[in-house]
């Protein structure tokens, strides 16, 4: 075990995670250059495009010390967006210590504090990495003051890179040999083997990503999943170089991967503990969780006729993304389509563009929402997360809706801001700390329905990206609710409704209004929408038509001309929703939540 | 014939456009122009020194299709500037296209000209060719709106051509204007209408300034330089035009074109209704059966290529009956007369009428299309969005 080193980088979005993977990745050897690509790490284009990470990756990396012995260097990436929190804190929980990485010129950043709290919950070893040494901009000795009066961490034991460069790669491998710790653990024991990820793939199943603290496994061996239940036969176990590669066993202290027939990733969780059926562990490994999704939204195929492409496509996306979940589901404006689970709003977003890229399919999806609790005057108690299914207003006894408690660092000066911001997200119950000097610590209990939407992009603008925030679902509280409808045309649009605070009913009523006026193109007619609560309009706007579109000249030499551009448009006409007699393009469903950005 | 199918027919006469053996239209480009005007994307080049060559590869070409049909209806010369020719050049032109292509007796023939270059010898020499329909491109009647369009003549000068025309008998003139230009009001278009129907013009086209990549009024509207009306202004001046003409006694026939009765451009209808067509020299595009192909671009290539015997076609494309059957919408669309159902029945075995039953339904009510005698024509609030129209 002494020859294994579990590590992690964390670090603030664009300090440079990825381009230092794919120089530690170079240096070691494993691909030749001729087949290197930036970004190596990040096997999805959305990831590429977007430059963040969505699924963890491991790879293994050997390495031959100045010591003169060889080691096996274990680097876990993981995703970067508070939607995976839980992912990340298991892809943490394999490891023995991070690379913090800090921009040089940008200094220390909200997520470099907040990945740093998470490194140190989990007791990991930290080696603050200063990046981009080579910037113009660079002030390495602000940094290093920083890393001491910022991160309470020793000044002393930075190290300096440029990972564009390549500078300073040798040095970053001897920090984790000598300073992150081997793994400790015992093979002799009970298998204890931590699942922090897993993968579809089609010819062997489930390919699990998992972390061994206790014991050994390898092919043959009957496995149990403790939270699951469930037992397995191991066909193959292995490590993680680029591609997978097989071995004998995996032992105490290894990260790897465990093939055992499971069909599909929606059997195994993350965070599970996997043992011997024949000789299982006293205890799982701490920190299981079930991850719920707490964002529900219907996907409907723009044409019907897609119905049985869609549902395919969800069946076969299910097998590689275990936290996303949907059942049948139809809607009046919209036709066939499912309801889907999702764990907040990027995540559905990018379910949406990997269903349109990976798929070829177009959808559009209705306006996301929470999961609400109603008791009702017979005793029963409802859960809703489909506006469509809200139940009759007379027979509600009570309302309640889920609250999160929401934590965030932000350095002083932006308080007022941010306090302004949630208490107009109807934030309760407020809490300040100062964990170092200038800057604070605010907690704040919100309801999940202010927060998912477009909470974390407006924290993130008034705190200039200073500030990190994070939230734990706490319960449900009581809550006067309404259903929101739209109307467009005298049409009620059932995929366009959502459950709102009565008080903010008005407002909100408005605010959709004014959006679906930006985002539906004018058309040939006038267009009227409207917002009603139970019979009462509350806000109304209209499109007016557009009067001419018609070229001037259309003879011999211009008819192909004009009908490409037809052509074009009648597909671009193709990804809008016909309700009615009114095209709505997909964008005015997730529109409809957005507040004003001023 | 038997006296049921003549009844038959009587009762439904068929619309030229399910004539399946309407003559053919032929066309042909004079890439030549004396000076560019800043709207203007159509092909043409400022050097005259390339007319002699130019004309010997045109004639060229017109041998590679001698057999392409048994007759032409319609002859149509266009351009660039087909008067810039000298006179008789554009008079052996026409009798050199007489001797290669059958041209019908009573057939339709259109010559382009500018206002500047209209002279008596031009004139004369048009008759004596049996050229009976002149186009003359007017464009407006207010010097300073010709002098922004980058036009080299005036007011006094289209005046006088329009006059002059009819003095040497020309039978049949039709005048271009434009409007919506920029800072152009309505009360100054219409002084230029008022003048135009003041000549008794047969036919007046009536084109929306409309931007063209690569031209001079492209880049200034990039510059910020000029300022477009918007769609709700160009709705009015289009509205208000067509209103003013019909009073006048000219159908507004299609979304640019205007005419007194029995004179519609029989050339151009062919273009809407997909008649087959021939077009010679750089740009032209040809069209039969499903196949439509055009010719490259620049003069110099196309003397080259026919220099070598080949065919200067750039590009041929043939079209699927979905393709076929949005030209005919957006075509049809842009026609007072509207998209024939039963024939678009025939043609594409699609009930327009059964598959676009509500959303035709909710544009009638809107006012912007109307079902008549058979067909599918916009009103004239409906030809403005014609192109929407087409995409229902």
């Amino acid at each position: 075990m002494d020859h294994i080193r579990n590590f992690s980088i964390i670090a603030h979005i664009d300090h440079g995670k990825s381009t230092l993977a794919d120089r530690l990745i170079q240096f070691t050897g494993i691909v030749n250059d001729r087949d290197f690509q930036n970004q190596i790490l990040d096997n999805m284009d959305i990831e590429r495009e977007r430059g963040i990470t969505i699924k963890s990756q491991v790879v293994s990396l050997p390495y031959r010390a100045k010591d003169g012995r060889r080691y096996t260097l274990n680097l876990i990436d993981t995703p970067g967006h508070v939607d995976f929190t839980y992912e990340v804190s298991r892809s943490l929980a394999s490891c023995e210590g991070v690379l913090l990485l800090i921009d040089a010129a940008q200094g220390v950043q909200a997520q470099t504090l907040a990945n740093l709290y998470l490194a140190m919950e989990h007791d990991l070893a930290i080696i603050p990495v200063i990046n981009k040494i080579d910037l113009p901009s660079a002030d390495v000795e602000r940094v290093i003051e920083q890393i001491d009066s910022e991160l309470g961490l020793d000044p002393d034991t930075h190290l300096k890179c440029s990972a564009k460069e390549g500078i300073g790669i040798e040095q970053i491998l001897e920090a984790i040999v000598e300073r992150i710790p081997p793994p400790i653990g015992d093979p002799e024991a009970p298998l204890a083997a931590l699942i922090f990820d897993a993968k579809y793939d089609t010819f062997r199943g489930t390919v699990i990503h998992c972390r061994i603290f206790d014991g050994a496994v390898k092919a043959g061996d009957i496995i149990r999943f403790v939270y699951n239940h469930s037992t397995y036969r191991v066909e193959e176990v292995g490590h993680f170089l680029l591609q997978r590669q097989k071995r004998d066993k995996l032992s105490a202290g290894d990260v790897g991967y465990i093939i055992a027939g499971v069909k599909t990733v929606s059997d195994v969780r993350t965070g599970d503990t996997i043992t011997l059926e024949s000789r299982p562990c006293a205890k799982p490994l701490p920190g299981f969780k079930e991850v719920k999704p707490v964002v529900f939204a219907s996907i409907y195929p723009i044409a019907a006729d897609d119905y049985t492409d869609l549902a395919d496509s969800l069946d076969k996306f299910k097998l590689n993304d275990a936290s996303f979940v949907y059942e049948k589901d139809s809607s009046a404006a919209l036709g066939q389509g499912f309801r889907c689970g999702f764990l907040g709003l990027l995540h559905l977003d990018i379910v949406q563009e990997r269903l349109e890229r990976e798929y070829d399919l177009s959808i559009i999806l209705s306006v996301p929402s929470v999961r609400y609790r109603f008791t009702l005057k017979d005793g029963t108690v409802l859960f809703v997360d489909n506006p469509t299914r809200y139940p009759d207003p007379i027979s509600i006894l009570k309302s309640e809706e889920p609250y999160i408690r929401a934590t965030m660092m932000l350095p002083e000066r932006y308080l007022g801001a941010v306090m302004k911001l949630c208490m107009e997200k109807r934030g309760v119950n407020s809490a300040l700390n100062y964990p170092s000097p200038g800057r604070a610590e605010l907690l704040y209990d919100m309801p999940l329905a202010e927060v998912i939407f477009d909470f974390y992009d407006r924290f993130k603008s008034v705190t200039q990206g200073y500030g990190s925030f994070d939230y734990d679902l706490i319960d449900y509280r009581e809550s006067n609710l309404a259903l929101l409808d739209i109307l467009v045309n005298g049409e009620k649009v059932d995929a366009l409704s959502q459950i709102v605070h009565r008080e903010r009913a008005r407002a909100r009523g408005l605010q959709a209004c004014e959006r679906l006026k930006e985002e539906i193109p004018r058309q040939m007619f006038k267009i009227a929408i409207q917002g009603a609560i139970g019979g009462e309009i509350i806000s109304r706007t209209t499109i007016s038509p557009f009067r001419k579109d018609v070229i001037a000249k259309c003879y011999g030499g211009d008819i192909s001309r004009k009908r490409k551009l037809l052509e074009k448009q009648r597909k671009g006409k193709r990804r809008m929703k016909m309700i009615g007699d009114v095209s709505i393009p997909q964008s005015a469903f997730l529109a409809v939540l957005k507040s004003d950005t001023e | 014939m038997s006296e049921e199918t003549s009844l038959t027919a009587d009762k439904n006469p068929p619309e030229p456009s399910a004539i399946p053996d309407a003559l053919p239209a032929l066309y042909i480009h004079i890439p030549f122009c004396i000076r560019k005007c800043v709207y203007c994307g159509f092909y043409s080049i400022t050097d005259r020194s390339q007319i002699p060559d130019y004309l010997a590869a045109l004639r060229r070409e017109m041998e590679l299709y001698r057999e392409w049909a048994p007759s032409f209806d319609t002859l149509y010369i266009g351009g660039g500037t087909p008067s810039v020719l000298p006179a008789t050049e554009l008079e052996r032109l026409i009798a050199d296209i007489r001797g290669v292509f059958p041209i019908a007796s009573d057939a339709e023939i259109t010559v382009e000209t500018n206002p500047a270059d209209i002279d008596a010898g031009l004139l004369n020499a048009m008759c004596r060719a049996g050229v009976n329909r002149l186009n003359i491109g007017v464009q407006s009647f207010d010097d300073r709106i010709l002098a922004f369009l980058g036009r080299r003549h005036d007011r006094r000068q289209a005046v006088a051509a329009v006059t002059a025309a009819r003095i040497a008998g020309m039978e049949n003139i039709g005048i271009d204007l434009i409007y919506g230009v920029p800072t152009q009001t309505m009360s100054a278009w219409f002084a230029t209408l008022r003048e135009a129907i003041a000549l008794d013009p047969d036919h007046l086209s009536c084109y929306q300034l409309t931007l063209e990549d690569g031209t001079l009024l492209d880049e200034q509207f990039r510059r910020g330089e000029v300022v477009f009306p918007d769609d709700a202004l160009q709705a009015d001046f289009f509205s208000a035009t067509s209103e003013f003409l019909e009073n006048h006694g000219y159908t507004h026939y299609e979304v640019s074109n205007y005419s007194r009765s029995g004179r519609e451009s029989r050339h151009n209808r062919k273009y809407w209704d997909h008649i087959p067509y021939l077009g010679l020299g750089p740009t032209a595009h040809s069209f039969q059966g499903r196949e439509r192909r055009w010719n490259c671009r620049a003069v110099g290539l196309y003397i080259n290529d026919l220099a070598s015997g080949r065919a200067p076609i750039e590009a041929v494309e043939t079209l699927s009956n979905e393709q076929l059957s949005l030209e005919d919408l957006f075509l049809g669309f842009r026609t007072r007369r509207g998209i024939c159902l039963e024939t678009f029945k025939i043609r594409y075995g699609r009930d327009l009428l059964m598959e676009k039953r509500d959303v035709l339904m909710k544009l009638s009510r809107e006012g912007l299309v109307e079902i008549r005698d058979g067909f599918l024509r916009p009103t004239r609030t409906g030809m403005a969005v014609a192109d929407s129209l087409a995409l229902i």
